[in-house]
């Protein structure tokens, strides 16, 4: 057995085993460092910044960044946090995001943060921007909530590996695709996953809706990010 | 020493946030032991009597009669509460910030399939206030204060923010009282 890393965050000694990434080992050792692009099983691609810690004074995607022997890991510490606070506010703007009108209100991931960092109103002016719905034969494509994490592009493939979520455009018009041709043959539990996986409730599966009361919503109690902070 | 004076104004809103309010329930014989209303629909004042401590915004702007009253709180309030997401982020009027003006009257008034025959006219009498090219939050009007967001805020969250602000302390902001729906 390969020995243990030691490293440490915001001065909390904690053991990592090799290979693993600054948000696993950190999640392990019961520290929460929070993730939006990044979902638990699917290949981490460092996009949406969030995970960013300072390690040794430099900034680094936690998600992406194996831990190696002796790394000094800032986390919960004030610039780290506003700088996570401020990637939140900026999601927030640049979208459309009428929380009131959302079905994924409650359990949304973007906005369960929100509520962790406790914004009460984005520091970044709206931007308002004209953003399509498609329409699928399962389920709705609700581009005004779509933060481009591409969650579901990593996840949901056809039996023989064919993509159904893809990128397309650059910079601030990138957007999800869909295969409609693809799309039209999901099934209703590929369609579900899909709608578990996407953070924010941009993924919606047709004629269900609600289903939770407020009250019963996952982060209608407690902070996102709680169930690992209580391990330790 | 005189009790601190509040003002409310239910803006592009649509009054639930003033409902939340009153969701205090007995805690609003506290209230009035401690503050005085002036200008506000609960009092049906409508004009400001004196200065007032704390004023409390519901709803965004979207015509220019919201921007007057708005201007006239900011002017009379020494501290002003963006109270509720329309009052925050223009909330759902703010919906048709994406769809030009034009259209939206169009579809309003014109083609909606709801609109008889007879009846098709855009609206336009010199008692309406003209509506703005979308709608606005109210931090991009005048300079906001505070910021309470839900869709209403609870009746916890707005009674911890005015005792806090009455009694000038920091607001303790518990996990469920931020919520934005
Ligand atoms: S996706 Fe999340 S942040 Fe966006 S409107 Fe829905 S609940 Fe709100
Ligand atoms: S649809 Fe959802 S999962 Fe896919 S990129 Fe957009 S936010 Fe991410």
């Amino acid at each position: 057995m390969p020995d243990k890393i030691k490293f440490t965050i915001d001065g909390k000694e904690c053991l990592a085993e090799p290979g693993q990434t600054i948000y696993e080992a950190a999640r392990a050792n019961g520290v929460y460092i929070p993730v939006l692009c990044h979902y638990e099983g699917l290949k981490p691609v460092g996009s949406c910044r969030i995970c960013s810690v300072r390690v040794n004074g430099r900034w680094m995607a936690s998600c992406t960044q194996p831990v190696t022997e002796g790394m000094v890991i800032e986390n919960a510490v004030p610039e780290v946090e506003e700088f996570r606070k401020a990637i939140i506010e900026m999601l927030l703007v640049e979208g459309n995001h009428f929380c009131p009108t959302c079905e994924k209100s409650g359990n949304c991931e973007l906005q369960a943060l929100a509520y962790r960092y406790q914004i009460m109103v984005p520091q970044f002016p709206y931007l308002f921007p004209k953003r399509e719905i498609e329409a699928f034969p399962g389920f709705l494509l609700e581009h005004n909530r779509c933060i481009q994490c591409q969650r579901c592009v990593r996840a949901i493939q056809t039996r023989d590996g064919q993509k159904i979520f893809t990128m397309k455009n650059r910079s601030k018009d990138v957007r999800v695709n869909v295969d409609r041709k693809l799309a039209a043959k999901m099934s209703e539990d590929q369609i579900q996953k899909a709608m578990d996986i996407c953070p924010v409730g941009a993924i919606l599966k047709k004629e269900v809706g609600f289903r939770l009361p407020i009250g019963k919503r996952k982060y209608d109690h407690r902070p996102i990010g709680s169930e690992i902070e209580e391990k330790k | 020493m005189s009790k601190p004076v509040i003002a409310t104004a239910s803006l592009a809103g649509c009054f639930g946030c003033h409902m939340s309010f009153l969701d205090i329930d007995e805690r609003i014989l506290e209230l009035v032991e401690l503050v005085e209303f002036d200008k506000s629909p609960i009092d049906d004042l409508k004009k400001f009597t004196r200065p007032v401590d704390i004023g409390l915004i519901e709803g965004g702007c979207c015509n220019v009669e919201n921007v007057e009253v708005l201007r006239y709180f900011r002017k009379n309030c020494r501290i002003l509460v963006s109270v509720g997401e329309c009052a925050v982020m223009g909330g759902l009027p703010a919906m048709r910030n994406t769809i030009p003006l034009k259209e939206c009257l169009e579809e309003a008034y014109l083609n909606s399939l709801t609109v008889a025959p007879e009846d098709r006219l855009i609206p336009n009498d010199e008692e309406l206030p003209l509506l703005l090219d979308r709608v606005y939050p109210c931090h991009e009007i005048v300079r906001i204060d505070y910021f309470l967001p839900g869709c209403p805020p609870s009746a916890d969250l707005i009674w911890e923010a005015l005792t806090a602000l009455i009694q000038g302390r920091p607001m303790k902001l518990d996990y469920p009282l931020i919520k934005y729906d």
